[in-house]
């Protein structure tokens, strides 16, 4: 408001010094004239480009399809479904402690280390509820939660009376069918001796989840219960080693990391010990499972996996499929805008 | 209490009664019972918070926002009841998005604030107990007599009891309320203008009733006989001028003062860009609820199984198992609304808001736009309307002072029919060369007229004279000083009118020559008795004085009065200065009482330059398509001849008139007169269409304009809009408006601008959809209500085809990608309910949920918005066809807004196709042969979304700034760095650890970069493509005019200076 009062009598006194107050700035960055690249897509550039990367893809894709072409996986549904395979007989829930056989031949020598997953499928373990329903804190030992484990866990955190320990819905559904591989050798079953070490995250075991820090185990457990599902207490879970036991019980890890999808496999064991490090040779296996863990009530489905891995993991032609698909593509549509860009190529502007 | 604490929110006004008693320096009567008033004190408060009501009432302003609003009611749902998400994940946003408004708007209210104090604090002198004393302004109360000295600005509405002068007088300037530079004479009141005693003014006791302040504030009674004018009120803000100091008596304090009173209105003016937001916005709600519901009916019609709802692995509770259906239904349906909200862009609003606020900077660094010779830079008021600059179709254009210089010369005169003209300060009849003796027009017979022709034009107006000595006050105690100072060479004049100026500057220069042969004109003292001011309506003002008198305009003509005339004229006069009611109406009528009976004497020609480079302008914007109009208030020749001299019309344009002479021509036919001027306009209509070949032009005037819009709206519209260029003349203020009104609200709905520099263009100014204002001579109040100022003209060109196309295609895109980015988002989530049974379950986690918007995406976009240039500025003042490219809001119609949705939507499934597919029933990716969960799934979706949706708007970006490149890889930077960081800690304070080196164990994996990979370049490739095949296929004149300017820059430079460098020998001349 100040302004329009200056401009009176000297007008032309003031009139310096306002224009310094007033011009503005002649930079670059206020006049807009920042220096920049100004990439256009236009078929010069693009036709190249496409090329190019139609043919990397196409070269990775060959690559990647073949790696996964080259690993060997084996898939054998177990949930006794039909009446006629050995694990009928154990899919009734009825049935407590049933012992089922599967019998399988091994063609040509399956390369090691092979892991061995089950597989179940129809199953929810990405809902919400069933998601939530755990108490990380429990899980990293903290024994105040043991006494009072988070309401999240409910229906699964107290049995009415003693709290439940681990709680929720997740630990209370842990997979529990066991397995035993046999290998017949000159007519008697050898057993395959089964790593169950490193089959979960090395920060899930070592950091992410704890025991809490009392010994013996059992003791931290006292005035809390199991999961109502479970046959043994956490503390038990494998009686053959103690550094297995509680939380950081290896398949208790791999249950505990949800899976994404309804259908889903998880690492069991792997097969990386004595003879067996090399691979299973060819010849006939049976399959010893402890069958506990009811599927039919939703018709879901289990199976075991055996597979090799490479550097990419496991059996996967997604990748190489896709890499051959848009490299061609590409490469094709490069050809297009060839011919295209020959025909309408813009006239020179005036 | 409730209505206490609605006012100091602001929301009630004040509470007043009808009448407002004001004592004399606050003397109140002894006796006698009397209700204290309570007025407001003299703080002005401009600012809209106080400390302690900032933090309610901004809230309250901020969520009556729509997108807030909707925002705060998630987030409250997200508290009440079960929710996927936990409430900071919309919390946080929003109180982002909250806070970053409200430090802008606190930091401006603070500045107001800033300045209010300033006022506030000033010094003032103040009578108190019969003294003076020096206090600060805003403990002026009502009532109290202040002091105010030469050159100081009046606190608060005053009543002027006295001046240092004997006849109570006082000059002052009301540059910074209305901009008009001339000094004013103001009037004591009469009882009290003889009390000019320092000391005296504690002897005055008197009371003064007036209505409570309104924007009239000319309507002020005096206790008992006096009304008081205009005359005698001094505007708080005015500035005294030429005179020592004066008492005047507060009447009207702080925010009651009329300047406060004034500042109010303005009201909001929303850009297209943004309806069309809001549109979308809507658009996206829908497509939210529809997901919604759509979800809560598929779970339901899952759920019938129990099986599903509630496998052996994952009971309900009791609770659960024993809520009310409908309030389960209820609930599910409010956790997906909460699931899928963030499709709504949430930071949408302040990004704009930040985009307009900094990109607005620009207009006003412009050198373009910069004034060399009045020192003048644009000025951007508001930045709301930063981007219809892009999208103008019509220019409304002032005349006077807009298209030309407003700076007036006396050219020439007409005296008793002979024509004169101004050669080297003589008066020189036509056709009189320039070296015959004394080149003056002694001539006996007609000596009398021209005599009596320049006397008329030197007396009659308003002009006033400072002097360079400061003390040197114009007729200090004579009574007979009107200004016609010929005595002194020192003189500066004060005018309200550049017109009048030049006629008496003119006449100054005549006056000298004329002197040899009359001393008695350039000595003659006048007495001025009355003024009757010039308005517009009349269009015409007058004096009375005691010797001679007269009358002019442009045409001057006189009035001889005789004694008794004088004193019946007198009396007329003052009955209706002091009449208490109407007075304005009996106002006019005396005025018209006395304007008649007129002697012509001559007419004068004053001459007004035509703008540098208006041709051009006009001509560049007719190019982009912008149909210019011109509104003016003069006559149709002059209007017409200015319209051909700056390109408005051409010599091939066939010109149609509509005027309101021509129709009282055919008048004689016994035709009502409105049914006439729709069959001229048929018939107007008819030539327009049987000649499509020519361009055509209309002249309108007001008369018959606003007979065609009373009675023939549509068929005027469509007259005029087959007309190229159309010239309104003789168009009042308000008319202006109505035109400007008129065409906004046609069925296409252009979007309109108004231009102009004087109080007269106010209206039009704020009717159009875009104001602009020039900073002109006649005072800044056009510029005060504009949204735009410049000081030129030619500005404009530069403004709407360079700065307008950039704000236009950067918020266009801006908006879209928002709208595109969200959708990518939030419908994999959508998908996601599909494989988990709608349960609700999340696919990222909330930290994300929370950070996609306001960190992984903000800034690439922000940056885009504030530098992106298609075109490269000097092609797209060289070519304003690129206009049209983006007229009619064209990036932002219903086919792009389609196509980038649909884009979103096929990006989207790509993300989560190709994530399911790769992971699908087989997700052993890792080289170990370990597994990933859930929270593995969703961060490979997210990755590949944050990498994808930044490239897209590097494909969408022509114009890299090392900012650019500093914000779009530094955002997928950021991305990883943080999410390796925020993977990397148990964080002690969060509920769960799900996302406990999930990211490291994702990147760990070979098969997940080649994935990220193939599925970024899959999402791109279609729109690559697609980009490639129009720009050879259907490439717009925007992406012709990028390859000329890439393939040859230098080329380029020269033709633009080539074309600047055309001049333009004739240099039109306007006679007025």
């Amino acid at each position: 408001m100040g302004k329009e009062g200056g401009c009176g009598q000297n007008k032309t006194m003031v009139k310096q010094e306002q224009e310094l107050a007033n011009r503005p700035d002649n930079t670059a960055f206020t006049q807009q004239r920042l220096p920049a690249w100004q990439p256009m897509l236009s078929a010069g550039i693009v036709i190249p480009g496409f090329v190019i990367i139609g043919l990397a893809f196409i070269g990775i894709g060959v690559a990647l399809f073949i790696t996964s072409k080259n690993i060997q996986v084996m898939e054998m549904d177990y949930t006794g479904f039909e009446p006629d395979s050995d694990c009928f007989k154990c899919s009734n829930p009825e049935e407590k402690n049933c012992v089922c056989q599967l019998d399988f031949n091994i063609s040509s020598r399956f390369e090691g280390p092979v892991f061995f997953y089950y597989g179940l499928s129809n199953y929810f373990q990405n809902y919400r509820r069933y998601g939530v329903s755990k108490d990380d804190a429990q899980l990293s030992g903290d024994l105040d939660n043991f006494k009072s484990p988070s309401d999240t866990c409910s229906p699964y955190d107290t049995d009415g009376i003693k709290p439940i320990v681990p709680c929720g819905s997740i630990a209370n559904s842990m997979f529990n069918d066991t397995f035993l591989l046999y290998r017949e050798v000159n007519g008697t079953n050898e057993l395959v001796p089964l790593d169950g070490k490193g089959i979960a995250w090395w920060t899930d075991y070592n950091v992410k989840y704890r025991n809490p820090n009392v010994t013996p185990l059992k003791e931290a457990f006292e005035g809390t219960v199991k999961p109502l599902f479970w046959p043994r207490p956490a503390y038990e879970l494998d009686t053959s080693d103690p550094n297995n036991n509680g939380f950081i019980n290896q398949d208790f890890l791999v249950w505990m990391r949800r899976a994404a999808l309804p259908d889903f496999r998880k690492l069991y064991r792997r097969i990386a010990q004595g003879d067996y490090a090399r691979g299973l040779p060819a010849g006939n296996y049976s399959l010893k499972i402890a069958y506990n863990y009811p599927v039919l009530s939703f018709q879901g489905r289990k199976k075991v996996v055996f597979s090799n891995v490479s550097w990419m993991g496991g059996r996967n032609d997604f990748l190489g499929i896709a890499y051959l698909v848009i490299g061609s593509m590409c490469v094709f549509m490069s050809i297009v805008m060839l011919i295209v860009y020959a025909k309408f190529k813009f006239p020179e502007e005036d | 209490m409730l209505r206490w604490i609605r006012q100091q929110l602001g929301f009630d006004p004040p509470h007043q009664s009808d009448t407002r008693t004001v004592y004399v320096a606050n003397r109140f009567p002894q006796h006698g019972h009397y209700i204290p008033q309570r007025f407001a004190d003299n703080r002005i408060i401009s600012s809209k918070y106080t400390i302690w009501n900032f933090v309610p009432k901004n809230l309250f302003e901020q969520f009556r926002r729509i997108a807030n609003f909707y925002f705060l009611i998630i987030f409250l749902v997200q508290l009440m009841i079960d929710t996927p998400t936990s409430p900071v994940t919309s919390g946080l946003p929003l109180f982002f998005v909250i806070t970053v408004t409200a430090i802008k708007q606190g930091y401006e209210d603070w500045l107001r604030y800033k300045a209010d104090n300033e006022v506030n604090g000033a010094p003032v002198f103040v009578v108190r107990s019969g003294s003076l004393v020096q206090t600060k302004s805003k403990n002026i109360r009502v009532g109290d007599i202040v002091r105010v000295a030469k050159d100081e600005t009046f606190p608060a509405d005053l009543a002027l009891l006295s001046s240092d002068r004997a006849d109570g007088t006082c000059h002052i300037t009301t540059a910074s309320l209305d901009g008009e530079t001339n000094l004013k004479t103001h009037f004591s009141v009469a009882e009290t203008l003889v009390f000019y005693i320092k000391t005296l003014p504690c002897l005055v006791c008197a009371k003064i009733l007036m209505p409570h302040p309104s924007f009239s504030v000319f309507m002020l009674l005096f206790a008992f006989v006096r009304s008081l004018g205009q005359e005698n009120l001094l505007l708080r803000g005015a500035r005294l001028k030429n005179t020592k100091e004066i008492f005047g008596v507060a009447i009207y304090t702080g925010m009651e003062s009329k300047m406060a009173l004034n500042y109010k209105c303005k009201s909001q003016k929303r850009s297209a860009v943004e309806k069309s937001m809001n549109t979308f916005l809507l658009i996206y709600l829908g497509i939210l609820l529809f997901e919604a519901i759509l979800s809560t009916i598929l779970k339901y019609a899952w759920q019938a199984e129990d099986k599903w709802d509630e496998p052996f692995y994952n009971q309900e509770t009791e609770q659960e198992r024993n809520s009310s259906p409908i309030l389960k239904f209820i609930s599910d349906f409010l956790a997906f609304l909460v699931l899928y909200n963030f499709i709504i862009p949430i930071s949408l609003y302040v990004t704009v808001e930040m985009q307009k606020f900094m990109g607005s900077f620009f207009i006003g660094w412009d050198l373009d736009l910069y004034h060399e010779e009045s020192d003048q830079k644009a000025q951007v008021n508001t930045s709301d309307l930063n981007e219809e600059l892009g999208q103008v179709e019509y220019v409304f254009t002032d005349k006077t002072g807009t298209l030309t210089e407003n700076e007036m010369h006396f050219r020439e005169c007409s005296i008793n029919g002979v024509k004169y003209r101004e050669v080297n300060g003589k008066l020189a009849p036509e056709g009189m060369t320039d070296d015959s003796p004394d080149g003056s027009i002694i001539n006996n017979d007609g000596i009398g007229d021209e005599l009596l022709f320049l006397q008329a034009v030197s007396l009659c107006h308003t002009v006033q004279i400072s002097y360079d000595q400061p003390d040197c006050l114009v007729g200090g105690g004579d009574p007979f000083a009107h200004a016609n100072g010929f005595s002194s060479s020192h003189m500066e004049y004060y005018a309200s009118s550049p017109d009048e100026k030049a006629l008496v500057e003119a006449v100054k220069r005549c006056g000298y020559v004329r002197s040899k042969v009359s001393a008695s004109l350039s000595f003659s003292r006048y007495k001025l008795l009355h003024l009757l001011e010039f308005d517009a309506d009349r269009r015409r003002m007058s004096v009375i004085l005691q010797t001679p008198s007269g009358l002019r305009t442009l045409v001057v003509a006189c009035r001889h009065f005789s004694p008794e005339e004088y004193i019946d004229v007198e009396k007329h006069l003052n009955a209706a200065r002091t009449a208490l009611q109407q007075r304005e109406e009996r106002l006019q009528e005396a005025f018209a009482y006395i304007e008649r009976d007129l002697q012509l004497l001559g007419a004068t020609g004053v001459e007004d330059k035509l703008q540098d480079k208006v041709q051009e302008t006009i001509e560049a914007l007719r190019l982009a398509g912008i149909k210019v109009w011109v509104l003016t208030g003069d006559k149709h020749e002059t209007a017409v001849s200015v319209s051909l001299s700056c390109g408005h019309f051409h010599r091939t344009m066939n010109i149609l008139e509509l005027l309101l002479e021509l129709l009282l021509v055919v008048l004689l036919v016994p035709v009502p007169i409105h049914q006439l001027s729709g069959s001229v306009l048929l018939s107007l209509f008819s030539r327009i269409k049987e000649d499509h070949v020519i361009q055509h032009g209309l002249v309108v005037d007001g008369a018959s304009l606003s007979l065609a819009l009373r009675e023939h709206e549509k068929l005027f519209m469509e007259v005029c809009k087959n007309c190229s260029a159309v010239l309104c003349c003789r168009m009042a203020p308000l008319q202006k408006a109505k035109v400007v009104r008129l065409l906004k609200t046609s069925p296409e709905k252009p979007i309109t601008l108004a231009i102009g520099d004087g109080a007269n263009d106010v209206s039009m100014i704020q009717e159009a959809h875009v104001g602009i204002g020039i900073m002109g001579k006649e005072g800044r109040q056009a510029v005060r209500n504009s949204d735009y100022a410049i000081a030129r003209f030619k500005f404009l060109a530069k403004l709407l085809l360079v700065h307008g196309h950039f704000y236009y295609i950067r918020i266009a895109t801006l908006v879209q990608y928002f709208f595109y980015k969200n959708v990518c988002f939030i419908t994999p989530q959508f998908l996601y309910q599909f494989f988990c049974l709608f349960s609700q379950q999340t696919l990222y986690d909330s930290v994300y949920l929370t950070l996609y918007n306001i960190c992984f995406t903000s800034l690439p976009i922000l940056v885009y918005s504030l530098f992106e240039q298609l075109v490269h500025p000097h092609v797209l003042q060289n070519k304003p066809a690129l206009y049209r490219d983006i007229s009619k809001n064209s990036l932002l119609s219903f086919r792009t807004f389609l196509y980038w949705t649909l884009l979103g939507f096929l990006h989207a499934f790509i993300f989560f196709f190709g994530s399911y597919i790769l992971m699908g029933e087989d997700t052993m990716l890792m080289g170990n042969g370990q597994m990933f969960g859930n929270w593995t799934f969703g961060t490979l979706v997210f990755t590949v979304m944050v990498i994808t949706v930044t490239l897209k708007l590097a494909l969408e970006t022509n114009f890299w700034t090392w900012m650019n490149h500093f914000v779009t890889w530094g955002s997928i930077a950021f991305y990883f760095i943080f999410s390796l960081f925020y993977g990397g800690i148990i964080w002690p304070f969060l509920h769960s650890q799900d996302m406990y080196f999930v990211f490291v164990q994702l990147l760990s994996s070979g098969s997940v970069w080649f994935a990220i990979i193939i599925i970024i370049i899959t999402c791109l490739f279609p729109d690559v493509v697609k980009k490639v095949f129009y720009r050879h296929l259907q490439p717009t004149s925007t992406q012709k005019s990028q390859v000329t300017w890439g393939g040859g820059a230098e080329r380029t430079r020269e033709d633009f200076h080539l074309l600047y460098c055309q001049s333009y020998p004739t240099l039109p001349v306007v006679l007025v």
